[in-house]
């Protein structure tokens, strides 16, 4: 740690604390929201009205506007749910125990809505609301991860332990992660390649990409205001004893 | 605009059932995930408030500390 300047040490070690986070995020929330409201309202309103129907599929690849941000926010909030687990086994920080258990049913909620409403497209385009392809099968196994990491936390009594027996079982399960990436290359399936690469221009013009971009964003932003809220809190509920709890539970009017 | 109608727009070239049952999922998806912190937040504070004005009126203020149950 010596290699590391004086100024973000401090940083590190008052992000830490929970108080801290409690504190300065709460402002954070309207601003979060409302730029989260505007672009889901431009992005929405523009795919579902005024982007052209796909050549192929007609009108039912305007799911693609809620599938795509839902299945990307299913990936992002697990490896966010790793990452929290690094750091609370590597540093012991409270606080990323705390967004760890925030994440997990957030990240179950967008699990089950990529699934729902991939399946729902299935239907029209495949011709079956379900079938065992690869990518399918590898995101109903992380729904099941979401799913075994919130019982493990409940099932175990003393916080520390339900902690870090989440971390581990967090950071094990990211090996998923790569094999839903992947899926679609490497097993003949049913369902279609990424819209989005770092490497190449999307397929789709711009008509249609652009309110996918603005969704996604959006969606973003509102996976973060709800992590957030939750892990306010989930501060308040696990420093109930402290001094500042107490004062705030007496001030605040809910 | 991508429809004629609005009539045309509801219908979605025949696959209505599909687009708008997937955004009907949506918005409860998303409503869930965005009220259930809030709502968890209230009914902390109203049991807090509750047992710190119990604690007050018998004159207990130190034991608030220790009486706190297990969430």
């Amino acid at each position: 740690m010596k290699y590391i300047p004086d100024g973000l040490r401090r940083l590190w070690h008052r992000m830490g604390s929970p108080r801290w986070f409690y504190e300065t995020t709460g402002s954070w929330v309207p601003w979060l929201a409302a730029s989260a409201a505007l672009l889901l309202g431009v992005g929405t309103v523009w795919g579902l009205a005024y982007a052209p129907p796909d050549y192929l599929q007609g009108d039912s690849f305007r799911i693609i506007y809620i599938h795509v941000p839902a299945a990307y926010l299913a990936q992002a909030g697990y490896m966010l749910m790793a990452v929290c687990g690094v750091v609370l086994l590597v540093w012991r920080m409270k606080l990323a125990d705390m967004v760890m258990a925030t994440v997990a049913p957030v990240g179950a909620a967008f699990t089950f809505l990529a699934l729902a409403t991939g399946s729902i497209w299935g239907k029209p385009t495949w011709g079956t609301y379900w079938i065992w392809d690869a990518r399918i099968t590898s995101v109903l196994i992380l729904l099941f991860l979401y799913l075994g990491i919130m019982g493990l936390r409940r099932a175990i009594e003393r916080p520390e332990a339900a902690g870090r027996a989440c971390a581990i079982l967090a950071i094990v399960g990211v090996i998923n992660i790569p094999i839903i990436k992947y899926s679609v290359d490497w097993w003949m399936t049913l369902h279609q390649p990424a819209t989005f690469s770092v490497t190449s221009a999307p397929a789709m013009p711009p008509v249609m990409w652009i309110p996918l971009l603005l969704n996604v964003l959006g969606f973003n932003l509102l996976f973060a205001v709800s992590v957030i809220q939750g892990t306010r809190t989930e501060v308040l509920l696990r420093e109930r004893r402290t001094r500042w709890v107490t004062d705030l539970c007496r001030q605040e009017r809910a | 605009m991508s429809f004629d109608s609005f009539g045309e727009f509801l219908a979605m070239g025949g696959h209505g059932f599909y687009v708008w049952w997937s955004y009907l999922l949506t918005v409860a998806v998303v409503g869930f995930v965005l009220i259930w912190p809030l709502w968890r937040r209230r009914r902390f504070l109203a049991e807090q408030r509750g047992r710190l004005r119990r604690a007050d009126a018998l004159g207990q203020q130190a034991e608030v500390e220790s009486n706190a149950p297990e969430a």
